[in-house]
């Protein structure tokens, strides 16, 4: 980590695809125990963005730094392992299982044994399995998701699936957890259940990255929100100061200016 | 379901098939029903491989293959090279086991149908290598294997020399189901290790299992090299009771068999490929009544299952475990 206390850098990071640049010269950076949210309006690259920073795509220029080493190119299970974990949107999760078997296999990162120490159920085994058993019903406990746990996870609710995301992350033990949009698709009892949980992450000392859509919830929940429009980066700041930035509010002006809260 | 009721369970069902079945036999003197009932415990056992790559999301229509070749190598040790069979059995299975894994290091990448097209192909392959090879003796095959010799521990003897038994064929049954026994209680030790979950996590979805740390290359290398040992197993067995193998003892008819018995077990179900094997087998025998229509009937049949019993013969099973 640099002394700034800053986690992630991302420096100048292009994403070229073909003549289209979705991701142009974007740099800001994430400090640890933060939340921090990046909006724009579709199409304004935040999708591509994220998947720069998870590294399940190589940039076509700049560079990711996770506590100052670079992180861009590397495959998106070492990253992982680093401490950047990204969730997957809702249909994303182990559909048939139950919710806690779901949580116990995604400690797979934390595990000490090899196949045949689980197979023979050797001491480092068994002990491996109650911890992680442990620490899923803990996350379930934390997400609120105890009452769903035998459930198979396709039958679960939309709210409950993407807190199974979440916990399928938080059960990987990350230091920053990129979320895409956790709120998509909520009504507005399940966005405020959905905040508090991630405001609860933050408790945990997990740093929060977001991409989101829903204003209300972003304007609630952020320290500090990046907006991208057509992939470049035109305001950072506070809530505050993104709620009054003459360029933010252009940028979104006509199509969703009642939504932004103005 | 309780343990002792699990365990009262399985103790008869052991008994059944080491002591009441040969009783059975002997005393209505069809000594036939040994022949086919072996026959069922090997195909399962071979079906139990192909289950376990059902069960990490692939499709595999080509345990053909690994029997035969089981069955070549298990034939061409004892004859050419004077080995036991004892040795011989498992040396096929761990040669095949060996092969796959050459093999399904680039084939595994593929998925769904073109991962069950590629597999397909592979008992073609075998058959046609079968033919060309000098050492397995082109289309004449193998014949007049040596019966297995026997077993001393100490100068015990633990099983006795085949060729000496007045009735080779319950010798043989006892061995089958000895190995079926063992074969499927391991799958099942498997299947409720955390292996089995990882496994399960391929099956579903393996973006997500490889971004929890799940070494999902490795994993399906290693369940397809168990599979394709099963196969060999099987296929060795098989030689030494026919005494013979030919290029055509295993053809890309068995490869769809042993998945078919999967499917009419239950995909779902441990157990299924044994329920599966043994329904397929007789119900094909069963119908060799209705002549040339035994195949449209047969046919026709399966389609019927797959429709009213998606989740397989065991889903009728009240006491069985709800599929994971």
């Amino acid at each position: 980590m640099t002394d700034t206390g800053e986690l992630l850098q991302i420096k100048g990071i292009t994403k070229r695809y073909g003549g289209l640049t979705a991701v142009n010269e974007v740099s800001f950076a994430v400090k640890e125990h933060e939340i921090l949210s990046v909006i724009g309006p579709n199409g304004a690259g935040k999708s591509t963005l994220f998947k720069l920073i998870a590294s399940f795509v190589p940039p076509s220029g700049g560079e990711v730094l996770f506590k100052g080493t670079r992180i861009s190119g590397l495959s998106p299970h070492i990253v992982a392992r680093k401490g950047v974990v990204r969730t997957f949107q809702e249909t994303t999760i182990f559909k048939g299982m139950t919710v806690r078997e779901n949580v116990i296999i995604a400690h797979q990162l934390r595990s000490t044994v090899g196949l045949l120490g689980y197979y023979f159920g050797s001491t480092a085994a068994r002990k491996d399995e109650a911890e992680f058993a442990r620490s899923a019903d803990e996350i379930l406990d934390f997400l609120g998701l105890t009452g769903q746990r035998d459930k198979i996870a396709s039958s679960l609710p939309h709210g409950f699936l993407r807190a199974l995301g979440i916990a399928i992350g938080l059960a990987t033990n990350p230091q920053v957890l990129l979320l895409d949009e956790p709120f998509a698709g909520m009504n507005h009892d399940e966005t405020m259940k959905a905040v508090s949980m991630v405001r609860a992450l933050r408790q945990r000392g997990v740093t929060v990255l977001l991409v989101e859509h829903d204003m209300g919830a972003v304007m609630k929940i952020s320290d500090r929100i990046v907006v991208l429009n057509f992939g470049q980066k035109i305001a950072e700041g506070t809530p505050a100061e993104i709620q009054r930035n003459d360029k933010v509010i252009e940028a979104y002006l006509g199509s969703e200016d009642a939504s932004i809260g103005l | 379901m309780t343990r002792t009721f699990q365990l009262a369970l399985l103790a008869i069902a052991l008994l059944t098939v080491f002591v009441f079945v040969p009783m059975f036999i002997s005393a209505s003197g069809r000594n036939d029903l040994y022949y086919t009932l072996t026959s069922v415990a090997l195909l399962s056992i071979a079906s139990a491989g192909v289950w376990l790559t059902f069960y990490i999301g692939r499709i595999n229509i080509g345990q053909g293959a690994y029997a035969l070749m089981g069955g070549y190598v298990s034939a061409i040790l004892v004859v050419r090279y004077g080995i036991s069979f004892w040795l011989a059995l498992p040396l096929a299975g761990l040669f095949c086991a060996a092969i796959s894994v050459f093999i399904g290091v680039p084939i595994l990448r593929l998925r769904g149908v073109y991962f069950a097209m590629v597999t397909l192909v592979l008992t073609e392959v075998t058959r046609l290598t079968a033919l060309a090879l000098p050492i397995t003796g082109g289309a004449k095959g193998i014949t007049s294997i040596p019966l297995p010799g026997p077993i001393n521990l100490f100068g015990l003897p633990l099983v006795p020399d085949f060729a000496t038994l007045q009735n080779a064929r319950f010798a043989f049954y006892e061995l089958a189901v000895l190995l079926m026994v063992l074969c499927f209680a391991g799958m099942y030790r498997l299947v409720h290790s955390r292996i089995g979950r990882l496994c399960q996590s391929l099956q579903q979805n393996e973006e997500l299992a490889s971004s929890i740390g799940v070494n999902i290359a490795a994993l399906r290398v290693i369940a397809y090299a168990i599979s394709s040992f099963l196969g060999g197993l099987s296929g060795a067995i098989f030689a030494g009771i026919t005494q013979s193998i030919y290029p055509s003892s295993f053809t890309v008819n068995d490869s769809v068999n042993f998945m078919l018995n999967c499917f009419l077990g239950g995909l779902g179900y441990v157990f299924g490929p044994i329920i599966g094997t043994f329904a397929l087998y007789y119900g094909w025998g069963l119908l060799f009544e209705t002549g040339r229509f035994q195949l449209l009937i047969f046919s026709s049949a399966l389609i019927l299952f797959m429709l009213v019993l998606p989740n397989g013969l065991l889903s009728l099973n009240p006491f069985a475990r709800k599929p994971k």
